[in-house]
């Protein structure tokens, strides 16, 4: 009996004891992943990191601008085509899909979209449009990632909306309104900063996309604002930087690395504590 | 005079209530047809691909999903090495990830003491906020050369000698390899199956949990015999999530996967995977068969993914309800 009992707790110390095992596992990745990147990106950051452009191969120095600017300058292009696709369909599938077929076909393939191979839609939209109007181009990269921001921007949106009480839309409705301006005008905007946050999240999450970019923007060594040339951007750029032999490739790349980490943490992070004091008040 | 003025009031009404019909059928429609964007996306790329994919579907068939050759000078093509590697990279990394998982989720809804749920929680889903590319370059600066000075060298001492499993640690330790690319994956899918194995446990209502409890049952055993059967289908869609996600992650596995196109039976050996083969050969690739052979090798991926994807987004709605995640 008592042999039975002590082996019981015994079974239940090494479950317990592996589970915390396994918790500090994830914190020791987090923690070793974000050391070597402050680590060797701090020592990367300089001045000329942001004045000047990637250097050619084996000059000395060189900065990151031209793929600073022309990450910049994709992702917002791709969240202006992303956000108001995103919004308005999480409005249909929150407001009209709550029982039709299509509504909830349609969030089901959302929901794979969220998790599809990004290099598979960076292959679409070269057949698509690299290869249709004749050559890599920043519009490219931008479609490329918004096709990847849109799943998030819906689901999001549509999962706030549904928090929304139906009391709220039903004395809109009551006193006369019509159903667009009681979407437009009363629901989305109680649950604005749930779909603002959503929106933040998106761009987070293309931020440090790679593979859609390269065979869409490709990258440029040069500084160009022209969203129909081939474009520089920080991923593709640190990807080949980073499996170049030149030293100071490598270390722009640790550089871009830290850049493009700490936005998108700190996006991370910004959202989370801003609707924990949310939920408190 | 009054009666004018009643009528006119009664059109303008009529009036107004068929403009905001109007307007309402307009809305509707429109956000109608944005909801549809997305179907049109997945459909769009299925058929683009098989388009581009075609010479190479009719050149080599359905062999081309078991023949072992990837050659651009005899422009000869078959996706069997970068399927097996990109199979055996995601169930290892599986392998790795689920226990793990379990026990991280474990530990936040059973033994964690409530305030410090929340900073774990997030701290766990920020390993999924970090980009591809950077867990690419930790791996191979970083986690590449540690595994090959101090962890390859013991491991084949070990098992090196033990028939059958001994094939699977030969070969110089370089660090790069089908081996170190799982691991690396399995740090990637943690994050995914841990929120979905913490979420669909907290759907177990309280009362099973607390009679457990009652008669006497220590922790392990309501997890064991109370949560996990109770939650078992959202627990394997958690797990098919996760496997759909390693078997398309690119960045990360291109990096350290040591790229090269050959069947080994070594795991410390180098390989390929679907998504490096595509993001290494892609932007360079020769127009004929060599890109129709990419795309589809991409067109593979894309269906292995999807239906990994379906059977696991239905398994955990189900296990949900209509919610979802």
């Amino acid at each position: 009996m008592t042999s039975l009992y002590s082996r019981r707790l015994w079974v239940n110390r090494i479950g317990i004891t592996l589970s915390m095992v396994a918790m500090s596992l994830g914190l020791v990745a987090l923690l070793w992943i974000l050391w070597t990147l402050f680590s060797r990106g701090f020592a990367a950051l300089s001045w000329d990191l942001l004045t000047q452009d990637t250097p050619a191969p084996g000059s000395e120095g060189g900065g990151l601008r031209n793929a600073i600017v022309g990450s910049g300058l994709i992702l917002f292009f791709s969240m202006l085509i992303s956000t108001p696709i995103g919004i308005l369909a999480g409005i249909y599938l929150a407001e009209y899909g709550r029982i039709s077929k299509f509504a909830s076909f349609t969030r089901f393939m959302t929901d794979i979209m969220l998790s599809a191979p990004s290099i598979v839609i960076g292959l679409f939209v070269y057949a698509l449009f690299v290869a249709t109007t004749g050559g890599f181009s920043g519009w490219a990269g931008s479609l490329a990632l918004s096709l990847i921001a849109i799943p998030v921007v819906v689901r999001t949106t549509e999962n706030m909306l549904k928090l929304v009480q139906s009391s709220l839309r039903e004395a809109a409705f009551a006193v006369g309104a019509p159903r667009w301006q009681v979407s437009l005008k009363v629901t989305l905007r109680a649950v604005k900063s749930g779909v603002v946050t959503g929106v933040l999240l998106a761009m987070a999450r293309i931020t440090g996309e790679t593979a859609p970019l390269l065979f869409t923007a490709l990258n440029n060594q040069f500084f160009n604002t022209d969203m129909s040339e081939p474009m520089g951007n920080l991923p593709v750029v640190i990807f080949q930087f980073a499996l170049s032999p030149y030293d100071n490739w490598v270390n722009l790349a640790w550089g871009g690395a830290l850049l493009i980490a700490f936005l998108v943490l700190a996006v991370n992070i910004a959202v989370r504590v801003v609707f924990r004091n949310k939920d408190k008040r | 005079m009054s009666e004018t003025s009643a009528s006119a009031g009664i059109d303008l009404h009529a009036q107004q209530v068929r403009k905001f019909r109007l307007q309402d059928l307009f809305f509707h429609r429109t956000t109608q047809l944005f909801a549809f964007i997305v179907l049109a996306t997945l459909v769009g790329i299925l058929v683009s691909l098989t388009i581009e994919a075609w010479p190479s579907l009719k050149e080599f068939g359905p062999s081309f999903l078991w023949t072992n050759i990837w050659s651009v000078p005899d422009d000869k093509y078959g996706a069997l090495a970068a399927i097996y590697g990109t199979v055996v990279t995601s169930v290892l990394a599986l392998l790795i990830a689920v226990p793990i998982s379990f026990g991280i989720a474990l530990f936040l809804t059973e033994t964690c003491p409530v305030w410090l749920r929340r900073p774990l929680g997030t701290a766990i889903e920020l390993l999924a906020g970090i980009p591809s590319i950077v867990y690419g370059i930790w791996g191979l600066f970083v986690f590449a050369p540690l595994f090959a000075d101090h962890i390859q060298p013991p491991l084949q001492n070990l098992l090196g000698d033990v028939p059958i499993i001994g094939s699977w640690f030969s070969g110089p330790p370089i660090g790069v390899g089908i081996l170190t690319a799982s691991i690396v994956l399995s740090l990637m899918v943690i994050p995914f199956i841990a929120s979905v194995m913490r979420d669909v446990f907290e759907t177990v209502p309280d009362v099973l949990r607390e009679s457990a409890y009652a008669v006497g049952c220590t922790t392990w055993e309501v997890v064991r015999n109370v949560v996990l059967p109770y939650t078992r289908v959202g627990v394997i869609g958690g797990i098919m999530l996760g496997l759909g996600r390693a078997l398309g992650e690119t960045m990360a596995v291109t990096f350290v996967i040591g790229n090269a196109n050959r069947i080994n039976g070594s795991l410390f050996a180098p390989g390929t995977s679907i998504a490096s083969t595509l993001a290494n050969e892609f932007g360079e690739a020769d127009p004929g068969l060599h890109i129709a052979s990419l795309f589809a090798l991409g067109l593979v991926l894309f269906i292995l993914t999807f239906i990994v994807l379906a059977i696991s987004r239905w398994l955990i709605s189900r296990s949900m309800g209509s919610e979802g995640l």
